[in-house]
């Protein structure tokens, strides 16, 4: 295809081509026979990091449509005001609005769950439509969970400023994976998902830089070029304890890797506890790393050095960590007109990135010798919850 | 063409899959209902033997069970209905700390006699496989009927089931 | 040319992955192997804080927020969706 692009070794997918049946992380749900609780959550999120800052709602309702049917919409509104990296090298701070809204159906069918979903996103210079289907059964005595799911995604990557730029890029993910009861203490899942771009996969605004001896600066601009195909495979293992004195203990990993060169790992680990009866805290630990793309260079010898050219820091070698806590507060115990119980929550979450071979050319030094990048990043959740 | 086909046909297995149902409704049973004595919410113990002559349900339950919660209040209706026919339900509880039970019986009351089987003496000798159970036994104590779980639905069958049994 | 062999074998491995767990699926309704976990000693795998998302509209937003900002993404537990992210 390209130079710079190596060989794919589908090494996660070779080493378990007996892993018939996976481990699913489904979200909370023991028996996949039962709908999910008909509750309405309204969530404000804010993160602030890197010069950019990200608030806006989210509003999540579901409530049961009939006897083995459910029904679940969500609002969902990120309004966005950057000044990253990015753009305060290559251009001037931004704002912008990001709306998303989805509706599902879930279908209760004997020990098998449908869920089928829709989901739409806009912003000024993004349009994105996907549906997603999955299904689960239970099995062996209700102790494992098997489940399948598929999504199609239809996206348009826009331009501000040129309203005839218009470029698709179409995405299908395909998902397995299986929950396990261990022990009366013990739960574990294990899931895998393929995910498969194709279009336009670049930013359009993003450019990367090579050097350049007839420029003062020493360095020049020029777009980025990605291929058109995007391949992804990520493996899940995730697992939770209850401990006797009532708290339980969470512990996930998950392996990826593409066909870009990107290789990640991420391990989390985190602990609940309850305090009284209308109490619940919670903590946790998370750390990401990832190996760069093969087309990404912070610095390119010269230009159009490759066929594919890439200086997204999300392609390069980086790590990050989270450290992170919550808490939340029962009210309306005891209920409260059409209201079975309520709840208030906040979670704080504080992500430091460092960047290995991404610059900050903030910092005007040698080409070349700039120092490495890093943020940190606030990201806050305010939520109020009903259960009905 | 050819290739689309083939990768279809490959996905088949999961459409037949998806509409399998596993049969896990009513299933007869026979033989004699084995006893058991468990101490009541109101703390006087019950026997099942002493109910002989009654046509009895008994409904395994536990309060972090959706399906049982669904279930309970459908359970009480039938039980205003028929009581005065010779029918009864008890509604064995099995969780071994009862104190969330008790709380969920506060704001839900059912006026059925309820049972803490908090050892699990009484869940282990009917092979509880399913959380809710229910069996119905005959006024002879004879098992006669098993049902796994509960969907909406089986109240119907659970009523067809007590009217036969009350015709005997 | 390299990517789209691999983008082959992916799709074969994976094709052959979900007909074999579709079969296994199939078979699922045979119940041969007895729980050693009761349904009436669930209790404790029942409770919220045993839930792998408590809050699926919390889950969601963080999930979003790291998918934003790292090369991976799948399997996360949320289903996906497009925005212009990168």
């Amino acid at each position: 295809m390209a130079r710079g692009v190596s060989p794919v070794v589908v090494v996660v997918v070779a080493k378990r081509p007996a892993l018939g049946i996976a481990l699913t992380l489904w979200p909370g749900l023991i028996y996949a026979t039962v709908l999910p609780e008909d509750r309405a959550d309204v969530l404000y999120h804010s993160y602030e990091g890197g010069g950019v800052t990200i608030s806006g709602p989210s509003v999540l309702v579901r409530k049961q449509s009939s006897t083995n049917s459910s029904v679940v919409a969500n609002y969902y509104v990120d309004m966005v005001s950057s000044a990253s990296i990015d753009v305060v090298t290559t251009a001037s701070k931004y704002e912008e609005q990001r709306k998303e809204k989805s509706l599902g159906f879930d279908y209760l069918h004997g020990k098998n769950k449908m869920t089928v979903s829709y989901k739409v996103s806009k912003e000024n210079d993004y349009s994105a439509k996907s549906a997603h289907f999955d299904i689960s059964q239970d099995m062996f005595g209700d102790l494992t969970t098997v489940s399948l799911g598929y999504s199609r995604g239809w996206d348009v990557v826009g331009k501000r400023n040129d309203a005839s730029f218009a470029r698709n890029t179409d995405r299908q993910n395909y998902r397995v994976g299986v929950s396990q009861i261990l022990t009366r203490n013990m739960i574990m899942g294990a899931s895998f998902e393929t995910i498969t771009d194709e279009g336009f996969l670049n930013n359009p605004y993003r450019s990367v830089r090579y050097l350049d001896s007839g420029v003062s600066r020493g360095y020049s601009y020029q777009a980025e070029v990605y291929p058109r195909t995007h391949t992804s495979n990520a493996l899940a293992f995730r697992a939770k304890y209850f401990l006797p004195y009532r708290a339980a203990l969470y512990a996930e990993l998950r392996l990826y890797q593409d066909d870009w060169g990107v290789v990640g790992q991420n391990m989390e680990i985190g602990y609940t506890q309850p305090l009284g009866d209308y109490w619940i805290l919670d903590g946790h630990v998370r750390t990401y790393s990832q190996t760069k793309a093969d087309f990404y260079s912070d610095l390119f010898p010269d230009q159009n050095a490759q066929n594919f050219l890439a200086r997204d820091k999300e392609l390069s070698t980086f790590s990050n960590i989270t450290l992170g806590m919550s808490a939340s507060y029962e009210f309306a115990h005891g209920g409260w007109r059409f209201i079975d119980k309520a709840s208030v929550n906040l979670a704080y979450d504080y992500i430091q990135f460092n960047f290995k071979d991404f610059r900050d050319l903030r910092n005007v030094s040698s080409v070349g010798q700039e120092p490495l990048y890093s943020y940190n990043a606030n990201v806050v959740q305010f939520f109020v919850s009903i259960w009905y | 063409m050819k290739q689309v086909w083939k990768q279809s046909l490959s996905f088949l297995p999961v459409l037949l899959f998806a509409f399998a149902t596993n049969a896990y409704a009513g299933q007869s049973l026979s033989g004699k209902a084995t006893d058991f004595t468990l101490k009541s919410r109101d703390g006087k113990n019950i026997k099942l033997s002493e109910l002989r002559g009654q046509v009895v349900m008994i409904n395994f339950w536990a309060s972090w069970c959706g399906p049982c919660r669904q279930e309970m209040p459908l359970l009480e209706g039938l039980y205003k209905k028929y009581n005065k026919l010779g029918f009864t339900i008890l509604g064995v509880n099995v969780e071994q700390d009862s104190s969330k039970a008790k709380a969920y019986l506060h704001d839900i009351s059912v006026s059925f006699p309820i049972l803490y089987d908090t050892k699990n003496t009484v869940s282990k000798a009917y092979r509880i496989s399913a959380m809710p159970s229910t069996v119905m036994v005959d006024r002879d104590g004879n098992l006669r009927y098993l049902h796994h779980g509960y969907k909406p639905g089986y109240e119907k069958e659970y009523e067809s089931q007590i009217k036969s049994l009350l015709r005997e | 040319m390299k990517a789209r062999l691999s983008h082959c074998y992916v799709n074969n491995m994976l094709r052959r992955c979900f007909t074999l767990l579709a079969i296994a699926l199939s078979l699922g309704g045979c119940a041969a192997i007895e729980p050693w976990v009761k349904p009436y000693e669930r209790a404790n795998l029942a409770d919220p804080i045993m839930s792998f998302s408590r809050d699926p509209v919390s889950s969601a937003y963080t999930s979003h927020v790291y998918d934003a900002r790292e090369g991976a993404r799948g399997a996360g537990g949320e289903s996906g969706g497009g925005c212009g992210c990168s």
